[in-house]
């Protein structure tokens, strides 16, 4: 915390970088760890693994079933639904599976472990993020990327250099913007130690919103969500700018292109709020 | 280079304060400010290679000491080294130098056999391949953990999942050991291990031991000196014997006499209990007994007596109550 510092182990100056390769090292080795704990129970891995896919199926279905009654929901065909869909659901599935265990830091809180954590010479908030490392999540992830995959298969798009770099882009962005927030809502656990249902609002509320196209949603709302919450970012902006449609709220075309910069913002407020959050852990305790 | 500050502290702690802010619930979406001052202004220093048992009641500030030492807490004021390290300004670096066991809760892997813990404390501290092998060898005999190491944790019984824990806080070779509350729920043998292997770990190793306890024999067995924490105040910092006087204890003399008798007169001594022929007499832990003894002897019909060690438990007790009364006395 704070100063430059020199790491006992290599006597190396324990840097920004230095940190950041000691954090993924940990996450590495915590998450290995909690792989091999699940296979201590192989069925019932296997179990929730199909459930959590079976689970985020049956969300797609509901749209599907909305589409066998009306042909357009907000101005947007079943494929273009699945674009949008496709697009949150892959990223924010990516991230749920790297630090989704991050609404259990409030418990870990109230129960005291989280001290086992901090008398480990390797940064908290990578061994917070791998705890409970849960491959099962990759079950959403696979359902994301099927319903991508069958969105771009389907849709007739007219595919620019500048449309398909902005996929793999609008999927990484997204997946900062989740991990931001996953984060956040960790660091504000420190404070509000029962508080994983409203960072469970956030997280899953803002996948399930940007699952539908934006014009289905009141005016305000969308707003609220472009501006306070970048979600927008992560997906309606690049999927309407790939789509060739019209944004809502009048943006130009070029927000299609911030999503990079929205996303590293976002993680840096995270980040200082997860310091804030750490060090008013420190001062006050349990 | 650890003893910086030239007093020979390995841990030197200086006026250290914890001032924690409870809100209280006073009504509906009300609440009250209050100051609680779990460590109050408290100085002591540990050698390199000293036992030290610490002591006190729940929320007398003993764990709040120990997250201070760990670098988990921040103080609020004061200063604070261990082996010249800031603990809450350089908790990774510190985190290499110490090893800390919870007494109730477990780092270990609950669904993964004993040995994967250790793999992965090898790997996270980095500790070299030959020394790794070396010191987990060491703990396995100590410690006897030899037919447990391929045992999933969560079939472990409460006493080798402790013993599991002290060796996983020791593999990276620490310079300090805490242990909060050690023993706590452990059986009479795995108690008694548990203190012998520390005993053993300070005599080899010199490794510095700090530990927390309810349990008064893990201090008579374990350590040469003791610190008493109450209201997050030292009351007492010395050998375990100068309690007995800091907490003006009694020993007991129980006597049998030949037959019922009024209760015996024998200043300083005093009767405490009278069951038929046989009378218990306090005196002053600090008196001899072979005066008093002779004394009854000669006026009395002597058939047998004993001399009961004053109970460190009733001396702590004591000092926790006078030092209650002197709260109530300033408050009122």
């Amino acid at each position: 915390m704070g100063g430059p510092v020199w790491s006992v182990a290599e006597g190396r100056p324990y840097g920004a970088y230095r940190r950041l390769a000691d954090g993924l090292r940990a996450y590495r080795m915590i998450a290995g760890m909690w792989i091999r704990s699940t296979m201590a129970y192989r069925l019932s891995f296997a179990m929730t693994m199909f459930g959590n896919f079976a689970g985020t199926v049956l969300d797609f279905v509901a749209i599907m079933l909305m589409f066998s009654q009306v042909d357009e929901l907000g101005g947007y065909t079943l494929p273009e639904v699945a674009f949008l869909y496709g697009l949150a659901s892959t990223s924010f599935g990516l991230v749920d599976l790297a630090v989704g265990s991050m609404d259990r830091l409030g418990r870990r809180v109230r129960d005291g472990t989280l001290d086992t954590l901090l008398v480990r010479p390797a940064p908290v908030l990578a061994q917070v993020a791998a705890d409970r490392f849960a491959l099962r999540r990759l079950g959403r992830v696979t359902q994301g990327a099927l319903v991508l995959g069958y969105a771009v298969a389907v849709l007739d798009i007219d595919w620019t250099p500048l449309k398909v770099l902005m996929v793999p882009m609008a999927l990484f962005c997204g997946g900062l913007v989740f991990g931001a927030l996953f984060v956040a809502g960790g660091a504000f656990q420190f404070v509000a130690q029962d508080a994983a249902e409203v960072q469970n609002a956030f997280t899953y509320g803002g996948n399930t919103l940007l699952q539908y196209p934006p014009t289905v949603f009141a005016k305000e709302l969308v707003r609220g969500v472009t501006f306070v919450l970048p979600l927008a970012f992560v997906n309606w902006l690049p999927a309407l700018y790939v789509l060739g449609r019209p944004y809502p709220l009048d943006l130009p075309a070029w927000v299609a292109f911030t999503p990079p910069l929205v996303g590293a913002g976002c993680c840096v407020l995270a980040g200082l709020a997860w310091r804030a959050g750490l060090r008013s852990y420190r001062s006050t305790g349990s | 280079m650890d003893d910086v500050d030239g007093d020979g502290g390995f841990i030197r702690l200086d006026r250290v304060e914890k001032v924690f802010q409870v809100r209280r619930k006073t009504g509906f979406l009300r609440s009250e400010r209050r100051e609680v001052r779990a460590v109050d202004s408290i100085s002591f220093g540990v050698a390199r290679g000293e036992m030290v048992g610490y002591i006190g009641p729940n929320g007398a500030g003993k764990s709040t000491t120990i997250k201070m030492l760990t670098g988990i807490l921040t103080p609020s004021g004061g200063r604070l080294r261990v082996a010249g390290i800031d603990p809450s300004r350089e908790r990774t670096r510190l985190a290499h130098r110490i090893g800390v066991v919870f007494g109730q809760r477990t780092t270990l892997w609950w669904d993964l056999p004993l040995i994967d813990s250790y793999r992965l404390m090898h790997r996270m501290y980095r500790i070299p391949d030959a020394r790794y092998r070396a010191n987990l060898d060491r703990c396995v005999e100590l410690l006897d953990l030899g037919d447990l190491l391929d045992v999933p944790v969560r079939q472990l019984s409460l006493g080798q999942r402790m013993r599991g824990d002290i060796a996983a806080a020791l593999l990276h070779d620490p310079d300090v050991l805490y242990l909060d509350e050690p023993t706590i729920g452990l059986d009479v043998i795995s108690k008694a291990r548990v203190r012998e292997f520390l005993r053993d770990l300070n005599a080899e190793r010199g490794t510095t031991v700090l530990l927390t306890t309810h349990d008064l024999q893990d201090i008579e067995q374990v350590c040469r000196r003791v610190m008493v924490i109450d209201h997050g105040r030292l009351m007492y910092d010395g050998p375990l014997a100068g309690l007995h006087e800091a907490g003006e204890s009694e020993r007991t003399l129980v006597v049998d006499l030949a037959r019922e008798l009024p209760p015996i007169e024998a200043a300083p001594a005093r009767v405490v209990k009278v069951e038929g022929p046989r009378q218990w007499l306090a005196f002053p832990a600090s008196e001899s007994a072979a005066p008093l003894v002779a004394r009854i002897a000669a006026a009395y019909p002597l058939v047998d007596l004993s001399v009961r060690e004053p109970d460190i438990e009733a001396v702590i007790a004591k000092m926790y109550a006078e030092r209650a009364g002197e709260y109530e006395g300033m408050v009122s």
